[in-house]
């Protein structure tokens, strides 16, 4: 298992390990999907700081899941990702719509 | 292919069409490249030019059907990078509207593949026949660290 979560302040925090890329992106959408359903959550927070790849397959998993929740009026953020990884997310226009935090403490003060 | 004589270096892939062969292209080509060294910028984009012609490959070409071929050619040449992956799949009916930014056959995706490869490398040419598959050619040229510095 590459995709790792956990609950605090009532937010779904997923960390995914190694390469956001066409594998785990599946995956990565159905975990998302069976844990805010099984906890009643609708706020999510991705960790990024163990990835070290990603590309248009894991940043559609991504728009995916932040859509999901969008229509369940819940909310999303990002934290933590590498250099590489962030230049990517900056480059994809993402971030225009999924805000990004250096840490987890921020995150859950502003979602 | 081009003149042999010509080549510093060269290697042919011919790949399963499953997700897990993407990581695998994308560091075989990493790994080719990196005889050259490169800044860690232009190594992440050619790979990332890498998974996304290989990942369409397999949604787009095959539809995710496991029992294609994928043939990744790498060529260094002097100061440049020739890569191309080629399927046998279905081919793209319109390359032109494919290669719009935001365009996508799956909702499920950002229509991104293409932009990546046009932004990352310097030339990408795009052959396809609906029925016979694909053939994507991309071109960078390689600039080593020391030449930069």
């Amino acid at each position: 298992m590459n995709i790792k979560t956990r609950v605090e302040q009532n937010a779904l925090i997923v960390t995914v390990f190694g390469e956001l890329d066409l594998v785990i992106a599946e995956q990565f959408k159905a975990v998302i999907e069976k844990e805010l359903e099984n906890l009643k959550i609708n706020t999510l927070i991705l960790d990024l700081k163990e990835v070290t790849f990603i590309d248009s397959s894991g940043l559609g998993a991504i728009l995916s899941r932040y859509k999901m929740l969008s229509e369940k009026h819940g909310r999303m953020a990002l934290i933590n990702p590498q250099p590489a990884v962030k230049r990517i997310l900056e480059l994809s226009g993402i971030l225009r719509i999924i805000n990004i935090y250096e840490d987890l403490n921020r995150a859950l003060a502003a979602i | 292919m081009e003149n042999t004589q010509n080549w510093q270096n060269y290697i042919r892939l011919e790949l399963a069409s499953i997700p897990e062969n993407v990581g695998l292209a994308r560091i075989t080509i990493a790994s080719f490249v990196s005889q050259v060294d490169l800044t860690l910028n232009d190594l992440e984009e050619i790979k990332v030019a890498t998974s996304e012609a290989v990942s369409n490959a397999i949604i787009h070409g095959y539809e995710n059907n496991k029992n294609g071929k994928v043939i990744i050619e790498a060529i260094r040449q002097d100061d440049r990078l020739i890569l191309t992956v080629e399927d046998y799949g279905k081919g793209i009916e319109d390359i032109e509207k494919a290669m719009e930014p935001a365009y996508s056959t799956d909702p499920e995706r950002m229509g991104l593949g293409f932009v990546f490869m046009k932004s990352f490398m310097d030339q990408v040419h795009v052959n396809s026949t609906v029925g016979q598959g694909t053939k994507v050619t991309m071109e960078k040229i390689l600039k080593p660290v020391k030449a930069i510095n």
